[in-house]
C-alpha cells in the first residue's frame, strides 16, 4: 500500500475544557477526494484547520508525505503553500481587486514575477468562467462568484492538497451548483481534496472516502456507497435518517 | 424700663457717631487700620472705604518680596502702601487682588482700583487704560550666563548674533525687535520663568528685562548669571517709566497723581527706592549707536 | 452603475429639484439673518472694533502669515514621525509572539503614561527638561524637543486608533492570508493594515486636524509661531482682531485638507464597493 499523502494519527484538540477532536485517525491518499460529514459541532472545520496548521493540535500527529508537520515549532508557511484552504465565508480581501487577491500570494511567497502571476490568474479565471471579473472588487460580485474566486486564489499557488471548509453553506441554492462544478473539475484534474460539507448528494457522488464525524470521533468511515446506504454504527444511522427526512439526500 | 433702653440706644448711637466722625477727618498720616480714604477718593474706589490694588501672580522680587504684598516688603509693595497712606487709607483698608500681566492692560472693567506690575507707560496702552504719573523709571538690561556670547558686549553691534529671549507682550521684547535687531528672531515666553528655563537650557544666550529684575535674576535666581549691561534711556522710543494702571478715564487717577507728587516732594519715593533697589543700578552701559 | 430610466428617473429628478430649492432658500435665509440681524445687536460696534477691525487685520496679517510658516514646518516634520511611531506601537501591541512580550508591556506603559499627562506638561518637561540636561546648540533647540513632545504624545493617541482599526479586521482575514502561506508580517502588511487604516481614516483625520492646531503649543517654550505672534499683536494694540486673523489662516489650511481627505475616502469607497443602501 503506497504511503498516504496525509495521515492523521490519534489527533486530539480542545478549546479550553471543551474537547472538539477526541482521537482522529484518517489516511488520505493522493489524488483522492475525502468528505467529512456529520452534525454541526462534530469537529469537521476544526479538523481541517488542524491539517493546515491554523490550529495547533494537543496530541497525536499529522504526517504530510510521511513527515510529521504537527511538531511544535514546525515552520507552517511552507506547509500552507502545499495545503491550501477555502472557507465557508469566502474571506476574499475586500480592499483588493480579484486579480490582486489571486496574485498576492504567488508574488509574495513564491517570488513569482507579477506579470506571470497575472497571466496565470487570467487563465484560471477564464477556466472557471470569470474572465470579465479580473478587475472587479469582491463586494461587486455575487456569493457564487466570490467563492469561485476564493477557490482560484487558493489554486494560484499550486497546492498539492485543497481543504474545502463547507464552501457552499453560505450560498443561495441556485449558486451552489456553479461552485460544485468547480470542485468536480478539480477532482477530474487529479487534485487531492478534503471537504467538510452538508451537501450529501454531492459528497456521495464525488468522494472516494466518506468519514462521518460525531463528537470529535470518526464514527463511520468507508466508501460512499457503503456509508450512505448501509451505515454500520447506530449514531451514523440516526444522522443519515435525519438528513434523508429533511430531503437533503 | 423703656426709658432706659431708649437712653442706652441714644448713647450708643452718639458714641458710634463720635468714633466714625473722628476717623473721617482729613488726617492723612496712616494711623494703622484706621483710615478709609480722603475727600478726593470718596466715591471713586471700587468698594467704598477700601483701596483694591492689583499685582502679579506670582509677584516677583525685588518688586514684592516672598510673593506677599501685604507684608509691605518689596519696592512696589512699599510704594503701594505709601500711596494708600497718602490717600488716607490705613493698612487694613488695603485689599490685594492678583491678575495676569496682560489682562491688566486690556480693555474692559477692572477688578482693582489700580494695578502695579512694572507696567511701562506707552501710547498704545494709553488707548485702553489710564496711567498715573511715573513712580519709577529704569532701563532695559541684558542678563546672560557665564560663557554666553553676550558676555562682555559694550555696543549693540556686539549683540547682533546673540539669541535673545523675553516675556511676550512686554516692552523688553519690543526693545529686542526694534532696537537691538539681532539676526536671529528672539524667542518669546509666557513669563520670565520660561525665559530663565530657556537660558539654563542654553536655548537662548541672553534675556532682556528691566534693570532691577535683571539684578535679581543674576544675584538670586540663576547661578552663574550676570548683568551684561543696561541700555541708556534714550535708546528706546519709549523709555521705561513705570505707572500705576487704572480703568480708562478713572477719576481716581488725579487723586493718586496728587499723592505721588506729595511722596516725591517729601523724598518718600527716593527712600523706598534706596531701601529696595539701591545697589541695583550699577551696570555698564551698552552703547546703541 | 448604469443610468436610471423610466418612472423612477422622473421621480428622482423632481425630488432633486425640490431639495435643491429647499437647500438654497434655507441657506439664503440663514445668511441673510446673520448679515442683517447681528449688526443690530446692542454692542455690535464694540465687538466689531475689538474683533473685526479691518485695519488691525490688514496690519497683522503679513506678520501672522510669516509666523505661520513655522507652524507648517512643525506639522510637516511631526506628522510622518507620529504615524510611523504609532504604527510601530500598534503593531507591536497587537503581535502574538511570546518573544515580543517585554516590548508589548513597554507599549502599554508608553500609551498609558503619555496619554495620562496633559500635552502642555510634556512640552515643558521635554522641551525645557531634556535640553537642560546639558545638550549643546543646535541639538537643544526647543523646536526639536517641542516636536519630540508632540510626536510622543500624539503617537500614543494615534497608536490606539490604529490598534482599534487592526482589531476590527476580522480574524478570518488573517486565517485566509495565513492559509495562502503568507507570513505573519506579510499578512499584517498586505491584508490587515490596509483594511485597518482605511477604517480609521475619519478618527485619524480628527487627530490630524487637532495636531494642526496643537503645533502652536511649541510657542510655550520660545519659538514665535502664529498664535504667539497674534498674542503679541493683541497685547500691543489691545485688540483681538489678530486672533481672528490667525483663526482665518488656520481655517484656510485645515478645511481644504479635511475636504480633500473626505473626497479621497469617497472615491476609494466608490471604487471598491457594490450597492449602497439609501
Amino acid at each position: 500500500m503506497s504511503a498516504a499523502k496525509i495521515s492523521l494519527r490519534g489527533v486530539r484538540k480542545s478549546f479550553g475544557t471543551h474537547s472538539v477532536l477526541n482521537g482522529i485517525d484518517i489516511d488520505i491518499a493522493e489524488g483522492t477526494v475525502v468528505s467529512l460529514i456529520g452534525p454541526s459541532g462534530s469537529g469537521k472545520s476544526t479538523l481541517l484547520r488542524c491539517i493546515n496548521l491554523l490550529e495547533p493540535i494537543d496530541d497525536g500527529e499529522i504526517l504530510l508525505d510521511g513527515i510529521d508537520i504537527s511538531l511544535p515549532g514546525f515552520d507552517a508557511n511552507p506547509v500552507r503553500r502545499r495545503i491550501g484552504m477555502v472557507f465557508q465565508n469566502f474571506n476574499l480581501f475586500p480592499h483588493m481587486s480579484v486579480q490582486d487577491n489571486i496574485t498576492l500570494s504567488p508574488v509574495r511567497t513564491l517570488g513569482v514575477d507579477k506579470a506571470i502571476a497575472r497571466t496565470k490568474a487570467a487563465e484560471l479565471l477564464e477556466r472557471f468562467g470569470l474572465a470579465d471579473k479580473v478587475n472587479a472588487f469582491p463586494d461587486q460580485l455575487s456569493g457564487g462568484q466570490q467563492q469561485r474566486v476564493a477557490i482560484i486564489r487558493a489554486l494560484a499557488i499550486e497546492p498539492e492538497v485543497l481543504l474545502l471548509d463547507e464552501i457552499t453553506s453560505s450560498l443561495d441554492p441556485e449558486l451552489v451548483g456553479e461552485v460544485l462544478d468547480v470542485v468536480r473539475e478539480l477532482k477530474t484534474s487529479g487534485m487531492t481534496l478534503v471537504l467538510a460539507t452538508h451537501e450529501m448528494g454531492f459528497a456521495r457522488d464525488i468522494s472516494d472516502l466518506v468519514c462521518v464525524l460525531d463528537g470529535g470521533h470518526i464514527i463511520e468511515q468507508g466508501l460512499p456507497g457503503q456509508v450512505f446506504s448501509a451505515p454500520q454504527s447506530e449514531r451514523a444511522q440516526q444522522f443519515l435518517e435525519r438528513i434523508i427526512r429533511a430531503g437533503r439526500l | 424700663m423703656r426709658k432706659l433702653t431708649i437712653s442706652l440706644a441714644v448713647t450708643g448711637t452718639l458714641l458710634l457717631a463720635a468714633c466714625g466722625g473722628s476717623s473721617s477727618s482729613s488726617d492723612t498720616t496712616a494711623a494703622a487700620g484706621a483710615g478709609t480714604g480722603n475727600e478726593c477718593t470718596a466715591g471713586k474706589t471700587l468698594t467704598a472705604d477700601t483701596l483694591t490694588i492689583g499685582t502679579g501672580n506670582p509677584a516677583y522680587s525685588p518688586w514684592v518680596e516672598n510673593d506677599k504684598p501685604e507684608s509691605k516688603e518689596g519696592f512696589e509693595a512699599a510704594v503701594a502702601y505709601a500711596v494708600a497712606a497718602e490717600l488716607g487709607f490705613g493698612d487694613a483698608a488695603v485689599k490685594w487682588v492678583r491678575t495676569g500681566f496682560d489682562e491688566a492692560v486690556q480693555p474692559g472693567k477692572k477688578n482693582f482700583d489700580f494695578n502695579l506690575q512694572q507696567f511701562s507707560i506707552n501710547d498704545e496702552r494709553k488707548k485702553t487704560v489710564s496711567f498715573s504719573a511715573s513712580y519709577y523709571s529704569t532701563n532695559q538690561a541684558v542678563v546672560a550666563l557665564a560663557g554666553s556670547p553676550a558676555i562682555g558686549a559694550t555696543t549693540v553691534a556686539d549683540l547682533k548674533d546673540v539669541k535673545f529671549g523675553a516675556q511676550a507682550g512686554t516692552t523688553s521684547l519690543e526693545f529686542i525687535t526694534n532696537v537691538i535687531k539681532p539676526t536671529a528672531e528672539p524667542f518669546a515666553y509666557d513669563d520670565n520663568a520660561g525665559a530663565k528655563a530657556a537660558l539654563e537650557a542654553k536655548q537662548i544666550d541672553a534675556i532682556v528685562v528691566d534693570l532691577p529684575t535683571a539684578f535679581y535674576i543674576a544675584a538670586v535666581e540663576l547661578t552663574g548669571a550676570s548683568v551684561v549691561g543696561q541700555f541708556p534711556a534714550s535708546a528706546s522710543t519709549t523709555p521705561d517709566n513705570f505707572g500705576l494702571v487704572f480703568d480708562l478715564d478713572n477719576p481716581l487717577v488725579s487723586c493718586v497723581d496728587t499723592a505721588l507728587a506729595a511722596l516725591k516732594d517729601a523724598g518718600t519715593l527716593a527712600a523706598i527706592e534706596k531701601t529696595w533697589l539701591s545697589d541695583k543700578t550699577n551696570a555698564p552701559v551698552i552703547a546703541v549707536s | 452603475m448604469g443610468t436610471i430610466t423610466g418612472r423612477r428617473a422622473a421621480y428622482e429628478r423632481a425630488r432633486k429639484r425640490r431639495s435643491t430649492v429647499v437647500a438654497t432658500v434655507s441657506s439664503l435665509a440663514v445668511v441673510t439673518a446673520i448679515v442683517v440681524l447681528v449688526p443690530k445687536m446692542p454692542r455690535w460696534d464694540r465687538v466689531h472694533e475689538s474683533f473685526f477691525n479691518g485695519e488691525r487685520f490688514a496690519n497683522s496679517l503679513p506678520r501672522l502669515l510669516d509666523a505661520f510658516v513655522l507652524d507648517i514646518k512643525i506639522f510637516a516634520w511631526s506628522m510622518p514621525a507620529i504615524v510611523a511611531l504609532a504604527l510601530l506601537v500598534a503593531i507591536t501591541r497587537n503581535s502574538r509572539s511570546a518573544a515580543l512580550f517585554p516590548l508589548r508591556i513597554l507599549t502599554i506603559a508608553y500609551t498609558d503614561i503619555m496619554r495620562g499627562v496633559p500635552i502642555i506638561l510634556w512640552i515643558y518637561l521635554i522641551g525645557f527638561g531634556v535640553p537642560g540636561l546639558g545638550i549643546d546648540r543646535p541639538w537643544n533647540s526647543p523646536l526639536i524637543w517641542g516636536s519630540v513632545a508632540l510626536v510622543l504624545t500624539y503617537a500614543s493617541y494615534i497608536a490606539e486608533v490604529f490598534r482599534a482599526g487592526i482589531e476590527s479586521v476580522h480574524e478570518s482575514q488573517r486565517a485566509a492570508a495565513r492559509s495562502l502561506g503568507l507570513s505573519s508580517w506579510q499578512t499584517m502588511r498586505h491584508v490587515v493594515l490596509p483594511q485597518a487604516i482605511r477604517r480609521v481614516i475619519p478618527p485619524l483625520m480628527n487627530d490630524m486636524v487637532s495636531l494642526q492646531k496643537d503645533v502652536a503649543l511649541v510657542s510655550l517654550i520660545g519659538p514665535i509661531e502664529i498664535l504667539r505672534q497674534a498674542g503679541i499683536d493683541k497685547s500691543k494694540f489691545a485688540n483681538f482682531t489678530p486672533y481672528i486673523a490667525a483663526a482665518a489662516v488656520f481655517l484656510l489650511i485645515t478645511i481644504p485638507l479635511t475636504r480633500t481627505t473626505d473626497w479621497l475616502i469617497e472615491r476609494e469607497r466608490r471604487r471598491t464597493t457594490g450597492t449602497r443602501i439609501s
